[in-house]
């Protein structure tokens, strides 16, 4: 048996993970200080009457020196409409190099394709934030990937580029606008998707750039936002994704009746904490209750003349209502999570783009996350200790994504997590979540239809709203109660494979998924 | 009581249960469930404890569950055994 460490939320993992490398444990939100220097690519030079624009992608990826065993990256900002990845997998295969590492902000949908490029060895290891569907049930119940997942936050894979702890030999960028020297934005053209926060560490830490674009305009662009000196090559293709598939309903005010009294009472319950005043600053996750705070915020906030600093995160067109209605100075994007948003950000000079790293990368000279006063996060499970789990469904099948929760719960004053108590029968609250996403020392208040619950390390949180008339109840009563309903579930078989590995945001380990036992 | 016609009651929202109720030599359970795996044992058990209390001894019944609650369950079950088992005509 190898050795193995606990580590700070107790879970136990290997001191060494194979097609990992040696662990560091999670030792507490910010107790690993980073060391050394920042990683640094080559450097090169561009000659006069030297021609950017290719005529075709398969020359690029020529012109990289892409070979065997290198590591590529992606973004996602399309979502479920994007073709990039596609496109550029489709002509690495007609190349036949093999054993490459893809490094992706996410996986959506859209991406299925690369199931085929995992089987027939093209690629050997993933880096993402997010897996779904048919590949995450692949390597889940199936084991077909020989080098586990490694699943990173957003600020941790900035975190990560930056640090040199993951070295990109290519990176591939998917521009709706782009001149003919390689400066882009992501919020014009037919395909515009908004803000193009995760590629821009990609594109000054990568050896090789490529823009993929269905839209060269003369140089110079007006509205910069990666600009020409970091792209080696640009290739014109006919559409670099469908803009309207990037929302999936998540972005849209939920007209669930359960899900709308979860948003009632944690806006009841920020209000509590009177942090909802002049100047505070917020940001809520997508989907569900999360994003049906805001309507409730927003009453709150009219009735009372409030106007907030600053809302931060995927931008979503309520936010931008909001903004528009002069509720905040504010918002800083790095991911517009709707086609309607987009057009904001070259419309309002307040809708501000940032890079993932100043959105939520810990180690560097200061990230927006660290200024939230409040967020909203909404999980698949949570323990008696508040630790969550956003990624894995309590089947053990990956099914979801770490995004920022683990950045915004560390960085926020108060986190508050929002849940129906049971989903499909199964109780939101366990003994132990399936695996550990966001660590429960950064996890303030739980809120479900059926009670509150503070983390006693808040009696400051739990005073507050004492004074306001707010019941609360003890995590493990509350979970009781919903086990009394639903039974308890009985847990699930593994198998000793190590198929993915969570990062926490600092580059140190919090769990490890197993493969399943079929 | 006996069942004298298939029966079919639920649906497959979140959170119900479609149950289909037919002739049968004893009892025979086909169980489909979002959920089977963390709780397909308790709901075998409420349908059989439901078929017992209604003294249903032949029965076949197929059942696609949605992560539907014990009480739910228990309804259906009810009301398909209701409608197998009623004399006369049904509409």
């Amino acid at each position: 048996m190898d050795k193995t460490v606990r580590n700070k939320v107790n879970i136990e993992i290997p001191e060494y993970i194979e097609g990992y490398g040696k662990v560091k444990p999670y030792a507490g939100a910010f107790e690993t200080e980073p060391t050394g220097n920042k990683f640094a690519p080559k450097i090169k030079a561009f000659k006069n009457g030297e021609e950017k624009i290719l005529k075709t992608l398969r020359e690029g990826i020529e012109k990289s020196g892409l070979k065997d065993g290198m590591t590529i990256s992606f973004h996602h900002h399309l979502r479920n409409g994007d073709y990039v990845l596609n496109l550029v997998m489709k002509e690495i295969e007609k190349l036949k190099i093999k054993d490459l590492t893809i490094i992706a902000s996410s996986l959506t949908k859209a991406h299925e394709p690369l199931l085929e490029n995992i089987k027939n060895g093209t690629v050997t290891s993933l880096h993402t934030s997010g897996l779904r569907g048919k590949i995450a049930e692949e390597i889940s119940r199936n084991g077909i990937m020989e080098k586990p997942v490694i699943f990173r936050s957003h600020g941790g894979r900035a975190r990560a580029i930056e640090s040199g702890e993951v070295k990109i030999d290519v990176a591939f960028i998917g521009a709706p606008i782009c001149d003919t020297m390689g400066n882009m934005n992501g919020k014009e053209g037919v395909s515009a998707f908004g803000a193009i926060g995760y590629a821009m560490a990609d594109v000054k830490y990568a050896n090789y750039v490529i823009a993929l674009t269905d839209n060269i305009v003369p140089f110079p662009l007006n509205d910069i936002s990666i600009s020409m000196d970091y792209i080696d090559s640009i290739v014109e293709v006919e559409s670099i994704g469908d803009p309207t598939k990037i929302a999936t309903g998540a972005t849209r005010i939920t007209k669930n009746p359960n899900d709308l009294l979860i948003a009632k009472k944690a806006s009841e319950v920020l209000i509590a904490t009177k942090k909802v005043k002049n100047g505070f600053s917020f940001q809520a996750g997508s989907g569900g209750a999360s994003l049906a705070v805001c309507k409730y915020l927003r009453e709150y906030m009219e009735e009372n003349d409030i106007k907030g600093s600053f809302a931060s995160g995927g931008i979503t067109a309520y936010l931008v209502e909001l903004l528009e209605a002069n509720l905040f100075e504010s918002l800083l994007d790095t991911q517009t999570f709707d086609g309607e948003a987009a057009n904001s950000l070259v419309r309002n000079k307040n809708h501000i783009e940032m890079s993932a790293s100043m959105y939520a990368n810990p180690h560097n000279k200061g990230c927006v996350a660290h200024q939230l006063d409040l967020m909203i996060l909404s999980c698949t499970e949570i323990d008696v200790n508040f630790n969550i789990n956003s990624l894995t469904a309590s089947t053990g099948v990956i099914m979801g994504a770490i995004g920022g929760a683990p950045d915004t719960a560390a960085g926020a004053d108060i986190t508050v997590v929002v849940a129906p108590s049971m989903r499909s029968r199964l109780p939101i609250i366990l003994d132990k979540v399936t695996n550990v996403i966001t660590p429960g020392d950064t996890i303030d208040v739980l809120v479900t239809e059926r009670g509150i619950c503070v983390n006693p390390l808040r009696g400051d949180i739990k005073k507050l709203l004492e004074e306001a008339n707010i019941e609360i109840k003890d995590i493990r009563e509350l979970k009781e109660e919903i086990t009394k309903i639903t039974k308890v579930p009985k847990s699930n078989e593994y198998e000793d494979k190590i198929i993915g590995v969570i990062e926490y945001r600092d580059g140190t380990v919090m769990d490890t998924i197993k493969q399943i036992k079929m | 009581m006996e069942i004298l016609r298939p029966s079919i009651v639920g649906s497959v929202e979140s959170n119900d249960i479609l149950i289909q109720i037919e002739k049968g030599n004893g009892i025979k359970i086909n169980l489909e469930s979002s959920v089977k795996k963390q709780y397909g044992e308790d709901i075998e058990k409420v349908i059989i404890d439901t078929l017992k209390e209604l003294n249903v001894k032949n029965a076949q019944i197929t059942a696609t569950d949605k992560g539907a609650l014990d009480f739910t369950i228990v309804a259906r079950m009810k009301t398909v055994i209701k409608r197998a088992t009623k004399k006369g005509d049904v509409a």
